[in-house]
């Protein structure tokens, strides 16, 4: 139980309390106290923990598996460093840093992850992370249904399924409607759709993901965007594939003031789903409306640099239920983990993997069409994952592949009834030309198999 | 450039390196434009490239500026700032845990599955409840996915007009800001003269409005409140439903559950009790508990377990069963998160659980409790303690009395304390205490490691009478002074900028 106490210590303590026992100082009425036994898992030494988690490990072979699945969590190379740094004691085993001047080294870590995700966003602000990509669509949603007062949010059904239930989610405690726009023959969000919808102006914000859920650019065109902001509406930009903002045009290059993001992408595991890394960028004009902790530069009393969480009137320890958000802890470690993952890959590095993952992801495509009956589903610029339909169930093709040890992609089938024959295949840096050729091979046998059922 | 032990401040990384010193972790890429029209390309990518030695000294340096339990006493009030154990993150890091993908199909994440499984049965049996989602990223994210549920039961019982949330004035401010985020009303019910919710102050309250009573047990002065059942009772009978907030689950493992006081929801923060690292301000993770009635409207998706159909048996009742996610549940509120749980920290949480068992978790509550009572006696010598009977995991104590007589507040001594290599106590916190300390031990400190603290704030309340003065000077150790937090909030300044830029915002 990891506590120091010797039988002298507690008897020592207790006399000093002027209590007779332990049982004295923690009973509680008898009416509430336990009376059942407990069934928690059993005691066991260190050692004998880790035997344990050996079994559990065991039954994870998925990990041992070609895998071909995105969707929101990415595999990507993440350097040895970035661990020894982050699972250093002092940043690990740290509070939120409410104490400036013993927390000068992380506040100044997150005031470099603000600036990093700035800098690769184009926007004015960043706030210090939130839980993930979804919730920080969710908390980007709520941003704008404060500053225009409306009651509706528009998304693009080519944003991650994912990512809309829970908008839907914090939408439905807010009495908040969330109204959805169609994607076309090319997989990108109907602008035309778009364009009229806001027309009514009774939307806060508009959603977009760029590369959406499907791999492919999707963006607000000119003419959109004027649309969007003649009638007041806020466009939200969505980045799950943070690396693909090494590549593509910046956010606010198509007119985007509110940026979600999630940077699992840059270094930080994909442990089953979390913990990862959402982040909130914004125009300058969003900074107050802007959910958690932010960190300022400032100075102390000597006049030297000094980091410190500022502009907390927004927060819920201060403004209680008038707060931003309710938001307290957030993600401080990951996003530590992906601001040491950014300085290591630099630039160079940071380009050279968007081109690996541009690459690789091509070899992919090209290998998957020359299957016969499989086709790739859209034309349009993608980054490093596409649908590719297989002309069967894929649900059935990609159970044939995961016979044969490969996890083929994501069966789109599971959140598009007119995609059940179409599956979100992904392949990163780390994809090789092995698995390339295990799958297409695997891939050519399961489609023959499941067309003829 | 400065040393490690140097006040000198820190550059920042993007003042550091040249352009072209490239780490070789990858191939060269191609250029993009091969890949690419160039029209969605982005013209330059502003970032810093340096090497891994340089990064390494620079990260390593900041965390020479950076305090943890690690460095030190850390009595954070509310916080439960425990040692936490390097093989629960020596697991967690495994590649079966942490190269998972989350759609990972179930039948090739069974281990994945039962972990989750074999922490939330755990957990509704050492609080008392139905069932565990460990959807939520947080405690305030549990809350929120709470009163969603209550929301939804409300709506579901034709009961729309129960508006109102009731939040102690002693609660955390998360509990207000969750309600007010399911559109309800807060009414904050101020505490007794005893410290606690009174029975008939909150029938006064109660009414065919009430949504939610969210309370926290042993409240956020350190005190249980005794007429738990009572006031469970109370808000049942007018139709409410009781939240438990876990923040303080610490000081009651093994002598009373949640479940048994009457809460019908709750949340724990596994970053506290359950010594996840908190990670300077996360991930946190935020397992959500419910009783019977409320199963069904648990965030999506929950863990499902049936016996294996081969029978095979194992050492472990889990052993015998199978695993998978189910997304099928009518009544949920929907799901919370992008992917299922903080897993790494279900990871660490359960290996947690398994250090200790049942009776380890009591011990772990006799002893933090007995180590805060042994700090507020001691304590209490020279420094008000405004409630004066024996306290659970935390107290407060108050520098009313200094600041009144000498004019030092409690933030003075709060930053007296890390002259001394201390972490300060949670201060003006709860908001009914003036000039308050809050401070939460845990059991992971030694009598030694208390005895020093003590020592530490007698000399400085005494410091506080004879030379005020060099309290409101305090700290001097440490790498910078206190911090400019007005010009920080006045002229904003959140992000670094490249020199151009920065230079053209000057002119303009």
């Amino acid at each position: 139980m990891y506590a120091p106490h010797t039988q002298r210590d507690i008897e020592q303590m207790l006399g000093a309390i002027g209590i007779e026992s332990l049982d004295d100082l923690l009973r509680v009425p008898n009416d509430i106290a336990l009376k059942a036994k407990l069934d928690v898992v059993p005691a066991l030494p260190e050692y004998q923990i880790q035997r344990r988690f050996d079994r559990f490990a065991e039954k994870n072979a998925g990990v041992e598996y070609r895998s071909f699945l995105g969707a929101g969590s990415y595999r990507h190379y993440a350097p040895p460093a970035i661990a020894a740094l982050a699972m250093r004691g002092e940043f690990l085993t740290a509070y939120t840093p409410y104490q400036a001047e013993v927390s000068q080294g992380y506040l100044q870590a997150i005031y470099e992850w603000q600036t990093y995700i700035c800098l690769l966003t184009g926007m004015d602000i960043a706030n210090a992370s939130v839980y993930d990509g979804a919730t920080a669509l969710a908390e980007a949603a709520i941003m704008a249904l404060g500053t225009t007062g409306r009651h509706k949010i528009l998304v693009s059904r080519a944003l991650h399924p994912n990512y809309r239930a829970v908008l839907r989610t914090y939408c439905d405690g807010l009495d908040v409607s969330v109204d959805e726009i169609a994607f076309d023959e090319n997989g990108t969000t109907d602008l035309a759709a778009l364009a009229h919808a806001v027309e009514s102006k009774e939307y806060a914000a508009v959603a977009l993901q760029s590369p959406n859920f499907f791999g492919i650019v999707d963006t607000l065109t000119q003419s959109a965007l004027d649309a969007v902001n003649a009638s007041g509406t806020i466009p939200i930009a969505v980045v799950a594939e943070a690396l693909s903002l090494a590549a593509f045009a910046p956010p606010s290059s198509w007119g985007a003031q509110i940026v979600a993001g999630e940077a699992q992408s840059f270094g930080v595991a994909q442990a089953y789903g979390g913990p990862y890394a959402g982040f909130i960028a914004s125009t300058q004009e969003h900074m107050r409306r802007i959910p958690g902790r932010l960190v300022g530069k400032s100075v102390d009393n000597a006049g030297r640099t000094a980091y410190v969480l500022t502009l907390q009137a927004r927060e819920q320890h201060i403004r209680r239920e008038r707060a931003t958000s309710n938001i307290c802890t957030n993600q401080a470690h990951c996003a530590l983990i992906a601001t040491i993952y950014l300085a290591l890959m630099g630039k160079t590095g940071l380009r050279d993997a968007a081109a690996l993952n541009l690459a690789r992801s091509r070899e992919l495509a090209s290998a998957v069409a020359n299957v016969d009956g499989a086709t790739l589903k859209y034309a349009a610029p993608f980054f490093n994952e596409f649908v590719v339909d297989v002309g069967a169930p894929a649900e059935g093709v990609l159970a044939s592949l995961q016979a044969l040890g490969i996890l083929g992609g994501v069966d789109l089938g599971r959140w598009y009834p007119e995609l059940q024959s179409c599956i979100l295949m992904t392949a990163t840096e780390l994809t090789t030309s092995a698995d390339i050729n295990a799958l297409a091979a695997a891939l050519d046998g399961a489609i023959n198999v499941h067309a003829h059922i | 450039m400065s040393t490690p032990t140097s006040k000198a401040s820190q550059p920042l990384i993007f003042e550091l390196g040249q352009e072209g010193r490239a780490n070789r972790y990858l191939e060269e890429g191609k250029p993009l434009e091969s890949f690419l029209p160039k029209s969605v390309l982005r013209d330059d990518l502003p970032l810093p490239d340096n090497s891994e030695l340089d990064v390494v000294r620079h990260y390593t340096r900041l965390s020479h500026r950076t305090f943890g339990i690690d460095l030190g006493f850390y009595p954070l009030g509310s916080c439960t700032m425990k040692y936490n154990p390097r093989v629960n993150d020596a697991i967690a890091m495994r590649p079966e845990f942490a190269q998972l993908h989350p759609y990972t199909p179930d039948e090739l994440a069974q281990g994945a599955l039962q972990v989750m499984y074999e922490l939330e049965r755990s957990l509704s049996s050492l609080f008392g409840m139905a069932a565990f989602s460990l959807n939520p990223s947080a405690g305030a994210h549990a809350e929120l996915g709470a009163l969603l549920i209550a929301k939804k039961y409300f709506k579901e019982r034709g009961e729309t007009q129960r508006d109102k949330v009731i939040v102690p004035d002693t609660a955390h401010g998360t509990n207000p800001a969750s309600a007010a985020m399911c559109g309800f009303k807060v009414i904050s019910l101020p505490s007794s003269e005893r410290g606690r919710v009174g029975v008939e102050e909150i029938r006064a309250i109660l009414g065919p409005d009430t949504a939610v009573c969210m309370m926290t047990n042993p409240n956020t002065l350190g005190l249980f409140e005794d007429d738990i059942a009572a006031i469970a009772a109370a808000v049942h009978e007018a139709g409410g439903l009781m939240y438990y907030d876990g923040a303080n689950a610490n000081a009651i493992m093994g002598y009373a559950r949640p479940g048994d006081m009457g809460f019908d929801l709750m949340h724990l923060n596994t970053h506290k009790t359950f010594t996840i690292p908190h990670g300077g301000g996360g991930a946190g993770h935020g397992p959500l508990g419910v009783a019977a009635h409320l199963v069904e409207y648990l965030p999506t998706p929950v863990v499902a377990a049936s016996p294996r159909p081969n029978g095979e048996t194992g050492a472990a009742p889990s052993d015998r069963l199978t695993f998978s996610l189910d997304f099928d549940r009518p009544k949920s509120i929907g799901p919370l998160r992008s992917f299922w749980s903080n897993f790494a920290h279900a990871v660490r949480a359960l290996a947690y659980l398994y250090a200790n068992g049942a009776e380890g978790l009591k011990r772990v509550s006799q002893l933090a409790v007995l180590n805060a009572n042994y700090l507020r006696v001691n304590i209490a010598e020279f420094l008000e303690t405004p409630y004066v009977e024996v306290c659970r995991h935390e107290f407060v104590a108050s520098a009313q009395a200094l600041k009144r007589d000498h004019g030092v507040r409690a933030l003075d001594l709060a930053k007296a304390l890390l002259d001394y290599g201390y972490m300060a106590p949670t201060i003006y916190f709860p908001l009914i205490v003036p000039e308050c300390l809050m401070i939460e031990p845990t059991e992971t400190e030694s009598k030694e490691t208390l005895d020093g603290f003590v020592a530490a704030l007698r000399e400085i309340v005494e410091q506080a009478k004879s030379n005020p003065q060099a309290l409101f000077d305090a700290p001097v150790t440490t790498v910078v002074g206190r911090v400019d937090e007005t010009r920080a909030a006045r002229q904003p300044d959140l992000r670094w900028r490249p020199p151009s830029v920065a230079h053209q915002n000057e002119v303009s």
